[in-house]
């Protein structure tokens, strides 16, 4: 018995150091390599998003699937900093990160490895660490809000000619939204304002759960809005919570992120999302051909960055790809803005001037005037949003987050 | 032999207790044990994947011992979940199912970045690492000792309590990063003061020879000090701890204060060596692996070091794995768990026999 479990061992053992010999001599033809950081994987509709822009920006660059190395599950600690190390050792030219906090370690890491390209998404410290190497990246993804914005406003106007909404009713729409942070303010902000532009009563409560991923808390918080006689919702987190909530209860919602048509068939309008793959291609074409990279990059309709989903014409009120056609047009050729001044006050007031933090320190002092030609210059002077001002129309219904 | 004693029919096999088994031949089971299970789990991940599974424990191997920077890192990993590891050994050995150390090395994590907010600037970094380091060592006992108090005076349920001041901490920290972070975006980001030094210009020397110090000191309290011993009576039996005159209340307060001390110490770690800033996920789970590995190692410290270095190669190897094959994060839990069910399962071998009919002589 001992001699047989030990020579089963010991032929364990020798498969093993053979195994070893055999990879150290595989060698690879092309050498352009991406390293891509995610900080949950593929069952997290956010990181999916990115995950989904990698895959059609390898395949359009012709990379296989040895050139790009993902680490998942990368969590927003110095294992950010030791997943770029790792990244670096197995040769990677370009490294990409997807979440907010893994900025400082991604900076950390570009400090020491200079001749590697460190992109970051979301990120806002780029444009004043001033290194070579590091970038921060993110699309002007209000406008695409924006546009997702009228489909909604022509759903409630339909709702209002139908009698579902009956007269004399306030049409409310409901927003779920993660922290009180200017991506998410100036995400439903120009939501809102879409809706607005065609459904001119429209008012908005926004409640906050907390968190960026809790799936329960999103469906409880969508519930809420429901109840308190919300007619259409809407949400910017990033589990399915809340378009299943409204599914369940026949509520129309506009999506983020991407369809949810297959789980929502009936009230799923249409979705906004920032599609990555532009930005993709467009660092690893730098890097391999010894190009610089923009300190921050803004995607836009037109590089493709933004992006609606197919309107799901059994929920959405008839006309509603024509319209976004037309507005989307007005948005292209710049006599539309998103955030001009004529459409929305402020306690009351139009507003002339305001300084936002767009330059990132301890203390957030304003340092940067943004309105200028009658509309804010939202995503102008750094890539990640800053629009953070508290519009009349809109309720935030828990502010503490 | 003659006919009666032939229709006595003799059980397939049957299963007897061993009286004692040789050290060789326990290691020899749990080595069995764990080959059994990276077959298995290759089987699995062939099945799933339908990778190679030859190619499977090279890159488990790869992932884990690869490169230098992998070394280390196998190192430092192991030294973290080493630290809390012991830390909640004394608790364990007197009995008091400390699940709580989730929290405990939070906490502590929470008051070495407080420090580093609330006073980093303006203040040497000798001092300030100082403060760090006495603030996270409280706040981590004190967060410990509350589940003891109430055990010693009210006889709570520890489990249940220590399971609870998890997340009564991981919303304390939730709090704080609102409180500090006006933005909104709730993330801190590394801090530039309070940074431990670096030893020969590596990051982890210091961290690695911390726990050495604190596993070689653990061993001899746990064995050779009057404390050690008063907790193995008091795990053993509390009676006889109450007879032989040991204030029981007193051992459990005193080993309590110890247990969350020490996953404070965890946690100014963690903060001063690593992250330099706070998240809900700092303590990343370590506080119930833990658990696991001072089961495993039958809460000596010497033997925790394997078993902690079994569960952080296996995890290390298996991220490893899921880059290489792109599959799914799930994957390290998934082998972790099959291994550990093999080893726990093992046990069962060293302390019983398997007996099988034997065949009939003609």
């Amino acid at each position: 018995m001992f001699k047989k479990a030990l020579s089963l061992v010991l032929a364990a053992v020798m498969v093993l150091s053979l195994g070893l010999v055999f990879t150290s001599c595989s060698d690879s033809k092309d050498d352009f390599k991406l390293g891509v950081i995610l900080l949950h994987d593929e069952f997290s509709t956010y990181d999916l998003n990115f995950m989904n822009g990698i895959n059609a920006a390898a395949e359009a660059l012709g990379l296989d699937e040895t050139q790009v190395i993902y680490k998942k599950g990368i969590p927003e600690s110095n294992a950010c900093y030791e997943a770029a190390c790792d990244l670096v050792d197995e040769g990677c030219d370009v490294i990409f990160a997807d979440s907010f906090g893994h900025e400082t370690y991604l900076i950390k890491a570009a400090k020491e490895f200079k001749d590697v390209q460190f992109c970051h998404a979301t990120g806002t410290m780029a444009h004043t660490e001033g290194l070579d190497n590091y970038h921060n990246a993110f699309a002007s993804i209000y406008e695409g809000r924006f546009l997702a914005g009228v489909a909604a406003g022509m759903k409630l106007n339909e709702l209002i000619a139908n009698g579902t909404i009956p007269e004399g009713t306030t049409p409310k729409m409901g927003y779920v939204g993660a922290f009180t942070y200017a991506e998410v303010i100036s995400g439903y902000t120009s939501f809102y304002l879409g809706a607005k532009s065609v459904c001119p009563d429209v008012i908005m409560d926004v409640q906050f759960t907390g968190s960026w991923y809790d799936e329960t808390a999103e469906k409880n918080t969508a519930l809420a809005l429901i109840n308190s006689g919300c007619h259409l919702i809407s949400q910017h987190a990033d589990s399915m919570g809340a378009p299943t909530v409204c599914e369940e209860k026949g509520i129309p919602n506009v999506s983020y992120n991407g369809s949810t048509v297959s789980t929502c068939p009936n009230t799923f309008i249409v979705s906004s999302r920032i599609d990555w793959a532009p930005y993709i291609k467009y660092i690893c074409e730098q890097t391999m051909n010894g190009e610089k990279i923009d300190v921050d990059w803004t995607g836009t309709i037109s590089t493709g960055s933004v992006v609606l989903t197919d309107v799901n014409t059994k929920a959405a009120a008839p006309g509603t790809v024509e319209k976004i056609a037309d507005v989307k047009a007005k948005l292209l050729d710049g006599t539309l803005h998103v955030f001009d001044t004529d459409t929305f006050t402020v306690g009351g007031a139009k507003l002339d001037s305001y300084k936002a933090d767009v330059d990132t320190d301890k203390d957030y002092t304003p340092d940067t005037e943004v309105i200028k030609d009658g509309y804010f210059h939202e995503s102008e002077f750094r890539s990640a949003p800053y629009f953070d001002l508290r519009i009349d129309g809109i309720k935030l219904v828990n502010e503490e987050y | 032999m003659n006919k009666a004693e032939k229709h006595i029919k003799e059980p397939f096999m049957r299963v007897i207790k061993r009286d004692s088994i040789s050290w060789q031949k326990a290691i020899l089971v749990r080595a069995l044990a764990i080959i059994g299970s990276l077959l298995f789990s290759g089987i699995i991940c062939y099945l799933l994947i339908g990778a190679n599974p030859l190619k499977l424990y090279i890159t488990l191997f790869e992932g884990a011992f690869g490169t230098k920077r992998r070394i280390w890192k196998l190192a430092k990993d192991l030294a973290l979940l080493l630290c809390i590891s012991l830390a909640i050994t004394p608790a364990f050995k007197m009995r008091f199912w400390n699940i709580g150390a989730e929290g405990q090395t939070l906490i502590g994590c929470l008051a070495s970045v407080a420090c580093i907010y609330y006073l980093g600037k303006g203040m040497p970094n000798w001092l300030l690492i100082i403060l760090m380091f006495v603030a996270a060592l409280v706040a981590s006992a004190l967060w410990a000792v509350i589940p003891a108090i109430f055990k010693a005076k009210w006889n709570t349920n520890e489990t249940l309590f220590t399971l609870m001041m998890n997340y009564v901490a991981i919303n304390l920290v939730a709090y704080y990063l609102l409180k500090w972070t006006p933005s909104g975006s709730s993330t801190l980001g590394m801090l530039s003061e309070g940074h431990l030094p670096k030893l020969m210009n590596n990051e982890y020397l210091l961290l690695i020879l911390v726990v050495l110090a604190l596993t070689v000191a653990m061993y001899i309290y746990l064995k050779y000090s009057k404390h050690g011993y008063e907790i193995a009576v008091v795990g053993e039996s509390e009676n006889t701890a109450k007879y032989i005159g040991i204030n029981v209340k007193k051992v459990i307060i005193r080993t309590m204060v110890l247990s969350g001390a020490l996953c404070g110490l965890a946690g100014f770690l963690i903060v001063g060596a690593l992250d330099h800033s706070v998240t809900t996920a700092s303590a990343g789970g370590l506080g119930f692996t833990a658990i696991m590995v001072s089961w495993l190692g039958k809460f000596n410290p010497f033997t925790m070091i394997l078993t902690s270095l079994l569960v952080v190669f296996l995890e290390n190897g298996a991220d490893r794995i899921v880059t290489v094959f792109n599959i799914n994060d799930a994957f390290p839990s998934i082998v972790t768990g099959i291994v550990l069910f093999f080893i726990i399962g093992c046990e069962f071998f060293i302390n019983y026999k398997v007996i099988f009919r034997k065949k009939e002589a003609k």
